[in-house]
């Protein structure tokens, strides 16, 4: 079914030529499909209007882009558990928010600025971690559910940041704080970021016990528990690595220009929702890849991109991704029914 | 008496089953007929057929002598079949009066338009709630705040706003208490003397002998016979519906019984679980018997730690011990096959390799990571050792057969190593092949010195497969046999009738020596 599946259904079906079989199998799959239609898309666009696939374009759409995919991972783990995380931009705002501050109050302060960086960098990981496990505690333990949970934390976090911060804009970042601008053997490093953590929780969902079970919690929260699956500890855990995600995706955007706008960013959590879903995570939970949701975080953007270089509104770029999402649902919820009926 | 209802050659074919073959059917005007048969003899088919929920494939229906066809239920009820079912179908949160003119509500014209007669409503409920000689219920009142009794009782007046001739009535007691019950047959009598068909529901044997006239009995979908209740009797009946041969479905094999695996003591958990006391063996194939709703599901969810006893003992293998939660009940060597499998077996969307493994993950770790060739090989192994039909490990199990998802879940319980497996109707919805192979897995394990639970609602599956029979009725262990003294007349006499097993006591003390 994904890119995973080359070494297990490779050696199931070794007669009929393995790697064949099983490259025909990643083609078949949402994240296959996502990747030709990038392909198809760059190709089509750039022929039309080479400028597209220049390099700093391509810089634009893949560096600096790619903080939604790694938000994107942690709203996938979510959903893959049977839950939602709608909190997440208002999040982005806070966390951004403190770590800017924190960085300039402590090197206003006098404080080394190394350790300033590293505070200013680690501050929104755990900040993250810290608001998902609270999210996390409200779901899994006093069972409520996480669209209700997630909605009050956006409001929460979104009128505390007004409040505190009253958007303004954070000048004079300390000196080698912004490290989402440096490039790291000529490729961005937030390029490293996304490709990196993808790898790592891609492999960790599939391989780990726990990421497993987050699987099987999604698909039938009752048939995990009675296997023994401490599915309240599952959901706890699920939220506060969507937590650390989101804290990283806030260390990238904070540290991607020499100013941060001290607001959350608009729509960002329908941005990373969109990702996940057309990337392949069934909304019912269960299923699909944070290989998909990564590859639908680029999709999003080369399109929105490409609008520009042929010339459409950008404007039609919220109407294309809800199209997106309509049409990948329809066809997950088709795919469903289909198999249920046999 | 004239008949209302007519059903004649009704079949109903379902993927796999025939819930109908051939059955026919009469009610009057004026008498309760009550429709009797086992769990999956086909009389929940066969009201959905008369009350337009399910069409026939074949056969005829008359009412008053005139063929009818339905398509849906609201046809059905506009000829005036009204049917109360097990779970009621009533909105809590609306009024007694909103719920007895749900679908039919009385208008009013209000300048030009039609509009909602609630007063009107409001007084012809009260109106038909006192011509059932029910005194004490507002119609502005919510159901939701009803006791089941009453919900009941608005149910009745709902089906007499629809002017129902035919009034079916699925186990209409199962929920009521003793006093409610009374009141319900004042009820019943009350609307036969109007002329009412009234088409009674039940497993408790005595009611039907308390309320009907005539009685039909239904085995394996088959029409058995229909007799005047005054001809017949609760040995005459209970043979009627149990009466079939046991053939090879049931490989048992001989096994060695040694020690106790499982021994509770008084254990209970309301409302289901009363002083429940019991043992299971190495070895032994223990058969749970009982209706639906006897307490038998939650004795074993007791067991296993998903609804954590309230007081009570549990030995396993001797030693005390107090299991709280399903992960606890793994590691003391209880492993639970559910009732159903898809909500509580599987996760219909993963991998047999991944359900497989789904109850061990932990122990097949290699390093963070899930140590995949020990779980390929469990898998593989599972395959072989259940005969799963299946291309691959690999392969979603929502896309087997439902016997070969009931091999899977089986195989990720014995994955976990048990020393006793409770099994929760481990072979319904499959078919009659897989069942037999079932069976046989069932009989090797216990073979193998597994000692098993097995909770059935089908009495040849009991009789077939078990050493030692328990039956179970409102939480509490009412009977116990041994495999050479049970049959299927006293197994299903202690399932139902306190009457019959009043008086096989009284027989026992008279005689001394019988049953």
């Amino acid at each position: 079914m994904t890119a995973s599946t080359h070494s297990n259904s490779g050696a199931a079906s070794k007669k009929d030529g393995g790697f064949l079989s099983s490259l025909r199998g990643f083609f078949g799959s949402q994240e296959g499909i996502l990747l030709i239609v990038i392909i198809v898309l760059m190709v089509a666009v750039g022929t039309s209007n080479p400028r597209f696939l220049s390099q700093t374009n391509l810089k634009d759409v893949f560096a600096a882009n790619a903080y939604i995919a790694v938000a994107a991972l942690g709203v996938s783990m979510v959903i893959i558990s049977g839950n939602i995380d709608i909190s997440s931009g208002a999040l982005v705002g806070v966390l951004i928010t403190l770590s800017g501050n924190l960085a300039v109050g402590l090197a206003d302060a006098g404080w080394p600025l190394m350790l300033v960086n590293i505070i200013a960098w680690v501050a929104p990981l755990i900040g993250g971690m810290v608001i998902g496990a609270v999210n996390g505690f409200f779901v899994a333990y006093l069972r409520i559910p996480a669209i209700v949970v997630t909605l009050g934390m956006f409001s929460i976090l979104k009128g505390g940041l007004i409040l505190v911060a009253g958007g303004n804009t954070i000048y004079n970042l300390p000196e080698g704080y912004t490290i989402a601008q440096q490039d790291w053997l000529g490729i961005p490093s937030t390029i490293y970021f996304m490709v990196i953590l993808t790898i790592v929780v891609f492999l960790w969902l599939r391989y780990s016990a726990t990421g497993r079970s987050i699987y099987a919690v999604g698909g039938n929260a009752e048939a995990a528990r009675l296997s023994g699956i401490n599915t309240r500890r599952v959901i706890m855990i699920t939220f506060i690595l969507n937590g650390l995600m989101v804290g990283i995706c806030s260390l990238m955007l904070a540290t991607q220009f020499n100013q941060i706008q001290a607001t959350a960013p608009p729509g960002l959590e329908m941005f990373v929702i969109t990702a996940a879903v057309v990337g392949g995570v069934s909304i019912l939970g269960g299923t699909g890849t944070v290989l998909g949701s990564t590859l639908a975080a680029i999709l999003v953007k080369t399109i929105g991109s490409a609008m520009v270089f042929i010339n459409v509104s950008p404007y039609w770029l919220k109407a294309v991704q809800g199209t997106l999402i309509l049409v990948t649902v329809l066809v997950d919820v088709l795919r469903r029914r289909r198999q249920s009926r046999q | 008496m004239t008949a209302i209802l007519e059903l004649e050659n009704i079949s109903k074919q379902f993927p796999g089953v025939k819930a109908l073959n051939d059955v026919r059917f009469e009610s009057r005007a004026g008498e309760v007929h009550a429709l009797l048969g086992e769990n999956g003899a086909g009389k929940s088919t066969l009201i959905k057929v008369i009350s337009g929920v399910h069409k026939p494939d074949t056969g005829t229906m008359k009412i008053e002598g005139m063929p009818v066809h339905f398509d849906n239920p609201r046809q059905a009820q506009l000829q005036g079949i009204a049917t109360i079912y097990q779970e009621l179908s009533l909105y809590p949160e609306l009024t007694v009066a909103e719920n007895i003119f749900m679908g039919h509500g009385m208008r009013r014209r209000m300048g030009p338009f039609s509009v909602l007669d609630w007063k009107a409503m409001n007084e012809k409920s009260l109106e038909l709630l006192t011509s059932l000689n029910i005194h004490d219920l507002d119609p502005h009142r919510k159901v939701g705040a009803l006791t089941v009794g009453n919900r009941q009782r608005v149910e009745i007046a709902k089906a007499l706003s629809l002017n129902a001739r035919v009034l079916i009535m699925d186990e209409p007691t199962a929920a009521l208490t003793e006093a409610d019950v009374v009141r319900l047959f004042e009820i019943v009598r009350l609307l036969k003397q109007r002329g009412v068909s009234i088409i009674y529901i039940s497993h408790r044997l005595q009611e039907v002998f308390d309320l009907a006239d005539r009685v039909t009995v239904l085995r394996d979908g088959h029409y058995v016979d229909t007799k005047p209740v005054s001809e017949t009797s609760e040995d005459d009946l209970i043979r009627m519906m149990v009466g079939r041969t046991i053939n090879d479905l049931f490989p048992k094999l001989p096994s060695e019984v040694t020690h106790e695996v499982l021994e509770v003591r008084d254990l209970c958990c309301k409302p289901l679980t009363k002083n429940v006391t019991m043992t299971v063996r190495a070895g032994e194939i223990v058969g749970l018997a009982g209706l639906v709703g006897s307490g038998r599901s939650e004795l074993a969810q007791v067991v296993f730690g998903i609804t954590p006893a309230e007081s009570g003992q549990v030995l396993i293998e001797g030693k005390p011990v107090q299991i709280k939660s399903p992960a606890q009940a793994m590691e003391l060597g209880v492993a639970y096959v559910p009732e159903d499998r898809g909500t509580q077996g599987l996760v219909r969307q993963m991998k047999i390799r991944e359900n497989v493994s789904m109850a061990v993950l932990s122990t097949l770790m290699k390093g963070i990571f899930v140590d995949n060739n020990a779980e390929n090989d469990l898998a593989d192994k599972t395959i072989k050792q259940l005969s799963i039909r299946a291309y691959s490990r690999e392969q979603v199990v929502n896309k087997l057969s439902g016997g070969n998802q009931q091999k899977v879940v089986v195989g990720k319980w014995l994955a976990s190593k048990p020393k006793l497996l409770i099994m929760d109707e481990p072979t319904r919805g499959v078919d009659v092949g897989a069942k037999a192979e079932i069976h046989r897995l069932i009989s090797e394990l216990a073979q193998q010195g597994l000692g098993i639970l097995m909770i059935s609602s089908e009495l040849p599956e009991i009789l077939g497969m078990s050493d030692r029979i328990l039956v179970m009725r409102e939480g509490e262990i009412m009977a116990e046999y041994s495999r050479a003294e049970a049959t299927q007349e006293n197994i299903a006499a202690a399932m139902m009738s306190d009457a019959v097993r009043n008086m096989n006591n009284q027989r026992k003390l008279s005689e001394s020596s019988k049953v």
